[in-house]
């Protein structure tokens, strides 16, 4: 492939690729982002290529590989065009009855398609499902549509023309009014204004500057920065490129964590493919700009997800952050003028500069423009990626988008903003998503994972969990958080083992204050968040650990115990077969009883209990009912 | 997948050198370089760092603070199967505790170890992004996905 | 370089631009608490005593006064009931290893500090991170270094480097407030003696 040395080649290229393409051919485009891999769907492909070279099709229908959809709960997905008849959960052995029915005979399969829950509705079109109707997709849309491995596709779609206008149409300075106008505040956490960033850089009196893209996504739960990176890599490098001529950049590098292997995989690919059409590298398109882009793996550690840190961690050395005294946009990157964003954020500079900033500031709320990629993980029936207008309410995400909670159960609280964050309970489901509207919550935005918890879920434990979570990755450095968060953590830890006593909440609240304004860095300043949201909304699961040594939640294990309910119980031997501790006695037609000195709590006799007896309970904070006498432990015929 | 025996001798020096070289023996890229090493040698034994630290001119100590930092990276040999439970937070909310629990019963070995037969290492990892089937259970690659306690067992004996 | 005009606890101070807040107040006679502070070396910010309160443009913070830069028109304040909360909790966590450390115990006694606050850790490092800084900026030898991450961070002695450098150096040892690098630096040698150093593979 030649290079491209001007916009007017450029449109040639498109003309020529569009006219190749007929909108109207067949397609089935094929989810291959990393989580629909762990459903199968490299065997759905495989299937896919060979049923259409054996039904004599290869000339007639495309395949095409795309990024993540989405819809993660409903794995692997198809959507076939042009009529757009989305097929959910598909099976290898599904795709011979998919090619000769509906390829071949425009005939429907409704058992491959979504049904609505609550009308039984079939739904044949991906649009109209409801979990991608009410969502704004402005980024996640060209997912479902180009194969990341293929900058044509992204071409075909108009890829690469916000970066001709930047270089040809505009100056530096205009891009950057354009990027403060749309308000356009970082997706990665901080939510710092990127114009003002950016700003901040361009005016740095030095010759060196660099950009670099966050893509380390340490929040657990969350993943919708790996699935912009696996599905549009291009998207990314085109609003690195504008922001590197913003401030005045040559240089620009991905950190990416190495847990992403096919992230690494598209992005090294969309590279090598941008320097061959001349999008990156020495004078770009003729307009004299230079960019090149490097690709830096991370090696494990939470704690490169922080800006300094991770600067740290591209020099070479240990992820230990600096303070924020000296900011990194002045002197970052081996102390040069350095603009960090997250993958999220550089992708909207594209469309921002496309559409306008007026078109952007039309979604969103007055303070935070946009829309916003959540991970929607969890207690949730459609686990997945959701991208919605900022100042959607929590209730609709949870709800109308996520479907509620799987098994009838209630819902407790959703968690945002990763171990920075915290929970806000079913008071809170009306609150309008958003940077500020979150913080003053209690919690924050994050990176926009969005974790639901039920009825089961254990508020205590949720701290103690982040908080196990931040010791683990906690660099080491600085007093208020190597100790002070181990020390909360060993609180925490006792409290969910019923070794909970007064004086450690009190003593919970000083150490989070320490935290909060002793620590050198984000990480060891917010740890204490998840203890302070949950303590705010759930202080009485605290005090029913301490004070009654009882888990409300029946989740903590030295606080519950197992039991088997004797009207319940029908002897049928499941529970007493699979018990890995040998501690359930009974015979057939004798109601068993579990033996609480062998018992290990490993939940298998709760799991395996058939759910028409539902005869294994949990109870905590009271004493186990002492058992039956034998006799009355007989099983009779035509008894209860 | 069949996993090659896992070497317990040092890479050469020849294959060292040459990762070193196409990162330009730039100190910077020592993470870079240390990935690739522990990627092909599956750990990385003292004779490696001290000659990395020798052609990368970067002191022994700063090596080991990264070699021991970064998660990514082993001192000791790996066992054949690497066994991975996600315990991020929507797996932890569907029960991760109780997958690993009953994962460490079956094993012998906690997070972090390597059995005596180096047949299976066990490490927790903070969300391998397939929050939709959770609990996640992940063997060399392979993903065991809604994994129950009870189902443990069956899918470490498809192992040797 | 020019100069500035900062108040630290109501008093004027004319400081270099290029100071930090520590170095301002210390010019000036007023005493600032530092445990991983030295001269000598790069300000490192870890301990996180010597936090202060500052004040520009009507907010207020809490930074690390030995790494925060001295501002024109700045208002710090060394003291308050805040500060001096931290400061004791700070002395607290480290007391739970090196409860028996004269530096340690003299700042307890000072912010009424309870060395018993917390149980007592199995090491006596507290992480000033002097020995390894010394050894790395002054010495340039990196004869010892840290190694892991989180609670579980440790000093370590490389002991080839070791045994070539530090029975004729030992200028880290006074450095230490507690006992700790002695003791590393003896377990050190002890496995020394019994392991020679590796044979180099001949290439």
């Amino acid at each position: 492939m030649p290079r491209i040395n001007s916009p007017a080649e450029l449109e040639e290229i498109r003309k020529e690729l569009l006219s190749q393409r007929d909108p109207d051919k067949r397609t089935i485009t094929l989810c291959s982002g990393s989580a629909c891999h762990a459903t199968g769907s490299r065997l759905v492909a495989e299937s896919i290529e060979e049923e259409i070279k054996k039904q004599g099709l290869i000339d007639q229908v495309d395949i095409r590989k795309t990024g993540c959809h989405g819809f993660c709960e409903r794995g692997p997905i198809i959507v076939i065009h042009p009529d757009e008849i989305c097929y959910l959960q598909i099976k290898p052995e599904d795709v011979p009855e998919i090619i000769s029915e509906t390829i071949k005979e425009n005939r429907i399969i409704e058992r491959l398609l979504y049904t609505d829950p609550a009308t039984e509705e079939e739904i044949i079109h991906e649009h109209e499902i409801p979990f991608y109707k009410n969502q704004q997709r402005l980024l996640f849309g060209a997912n479902i549509t180009i194969d990341p491995k293929s900058i044509e596709d992204y071409l075909a779609i108009g890829g690469y023309s916000a970066l001709v206008k930047v270089l040809f149409e505009m100056n530096p300075e205009q891009v950057l009014e354009e990027i403060k106008k749309s308000n356009l505040r970082g997706r990665g956490g901080g939510g710092f204004p990127a114009g003002i960033k950016w700003e901040g850089s361009r005016n740095a009196p030095d010759d060196k500057k660099y950009v670099i893209v966050n893509a380390d996504e340490g929040d657990p739960g969350a993943y919708m920065d790996r699935s912009l990176l696996e599905g549009n890599p291009h998207s990314v490098l085109e609003g690195l490129a504008i922001g590197a001529y913003t401030i005045g950049a040559e240089e620009g590098y991905i950190y990416v964590r190495q847990e992403y292997p096919l992230a690494v995989e598209n992005i090294g690919i969309a590279i090598r493919q941008a320097e061959e059409y001349g999008f990156l590298g020495d004078n770009i398109l003729g307009s004299g700009f230079n960019f090149k882009v490097i690709v830096h793996q991370g090696a494990g550690a939470f704690v490169c997800g922080e800006s300094s840190a991770l600067m740290t961690a591209l020099e070479g050395r240990a992820g230990e952050p600096r303070p924020k005294y000296i900011r990194s946009n002045i002197k970052g990157l081996w102390e040069k003028p350095t603009v960090l964003n997250n993958v999220e954020t550089w992708a909207n500079v594209p469309l921002i500069i496309n559409n306008g900033a007026d078109w952007f500031t039309q979604y969103g709320t007055e303070k935070s423009k946009g829309t916003k990629i959540f991970s929607l993980v969890g207690k949730i029936n459609n686990t997945g990626l959701v991208e919605v207008a900022m100042g959607m309410t929590l209730r609709d995400i949870i709800f109308k988008i996520g479907g509620g909670i799987p098994g009838g159960k209630e819902f407790k609280a959703v968690q945002t903003g990763g171990p920075s964050g915290g929970c806000l309970p079913g008071d809170s489901l009306d609150l309008k998503v958003g940077f500020d509207e979150l913080t003053q919550a209690g919690s924050m935005m994050g990176s926009g994972g969005m974790i639901i918890m039920d009825e089961d879920t254990c508020m205590v434990d949720v701290a103690r969990y982040f908080l196990n979570f931040l010791t683990d990755e906690s660099c080491g450095k600085c007093v208020p958080c190597r100790e002070g968060v181990k020390q909360m953590l060993k609180i925490l830890t006792n409290i969910t083992q019923g070794k909970g006593k007064e004086g450690d909440i009190e003593l919970l609240e000083e150490l989070a204050e320490v935290a909060r304004e002793g620590a050198l860095c984000a990480l060891g300043q917010t740890a204490p968040n998840p203890f302070i949201s949950t303590l705010k909304y759930f202080k009485d699961e605290y005090e029913a650990h301490i004070k009654e040594k009882k888990c409300p939640a029946l989740y903590c294990k030295e606080l519950i115990e197992y039991y088997i309910d004797p009207e319940k119980c029908r002897a049928c031997m499941i529970c007493l077969k699979q018990c890995p501790a040998d501690a359930i006695i009974g015979e057939k037609k004798k109601i068993h009883i579990i033996d609480q000195e062998k018992c290990t709590k490993c939940n298998t006799c709760f799991e395996v209990c058939p759910s028409r007896f539902s005869a294994v309970k949990k109870i905590s904070g009271e004493p186990v009912p002492p058992p039956i006498s034998e006799e009355e432990r007989i099983i009779t015929r035509g008894s209860n | 997948m069949v996993k090659e025996d896992c070497r317990t001798e040092a890479m050469d020096n020849n294959r060292i050198d040459q990762i070193i070289e196409k990162y330009n023996c730039e100190a910077s890229s020592l993470i870079q370089v240390l990935l690739e090493v522990q990627s092909e040698n599956r750990w990385l034994p003292k004779q490696v760092l001290e000659r990395i630290s020798e052609r990368l001119q970067v002191p022994l100590a700063r090596i080991q603070h990264i070699a021991t930092f970064y998660k990514a990276f082993s001192l000791v040999p790996k066992g054949r199967h690497e066994i991975h439970i996600c315990m991020g937070t929507a797996c932890h909310v569907r029960g991760a505790q109780l997958v690993l629990d009953k994962v460490q019963d079956l094993t012998g070995i906690n997070p972090g170890e390597t059995d005596l037969d180096l047949k299976f290492s066990l490490e927790t990892v903070n969300c391998l992004g397939c929050c939709a089937l959770g609990p996640v259970m992940e063997i060399d690659g392979q993903i065991h996905g809604k994994i129950s306690p009870a189902e443990t067992a069956d899918a470490l004996k498809k192992y040797d | 370089m020019s100069k500035i005009l900062m108040i630290i606890d109501g008093k004027e101070v004319e400081a270099n631009d290029d100071m930090t807040i520590l170095e301002a107040a210390q010019s000036t006679g007023i005493v600032i608490p530092t445990l991983c502070h030295h001269e000598k070396l790069e300000p490192y910010g870890g301990c996180r005593i010597c936090t202060v309160e500052v004040e520009s443009n009507g907010r207020t913070k809490l930074v690390a006064a030995c790494v925060y830069p001295a501002e024109h028109n700045l208002t710090v304040r060394t003291r308050s009931e805040k500060i001096d909360r931290i400061r004791k909790m700070v002395l607290q966590l480290l007391l739970s290893h090196a409860p028996d450390s004269e530096q340690l115990h003299d700042l307890a006694m000072e912010y009424g500090a309870d060395k018993n606050r917390f149980e007592k850790e199995a090491s006596f490092c507290i992480h000033c991170g002097l020995c390894v800084r010394y050894c790395n900026e002054i010495k340039k030898k990196d004869a010892v270094g840290f190694i892991n991450r989180g609670a579980r961070r440790e000093i370590s002695f490389i002991p080839e480097v070791a045994s070539r450098e530090c029975w004729n150096c030992k200028e880290c040892f006074p450095l230490c407030p507690t006992a700790a690098l002695q003791a590393a630096y003896v377990f050190t040698e002890a496995l020394a003696a019994s392991n020679p150093p590796f044979e180099t593979e001949s290439d």
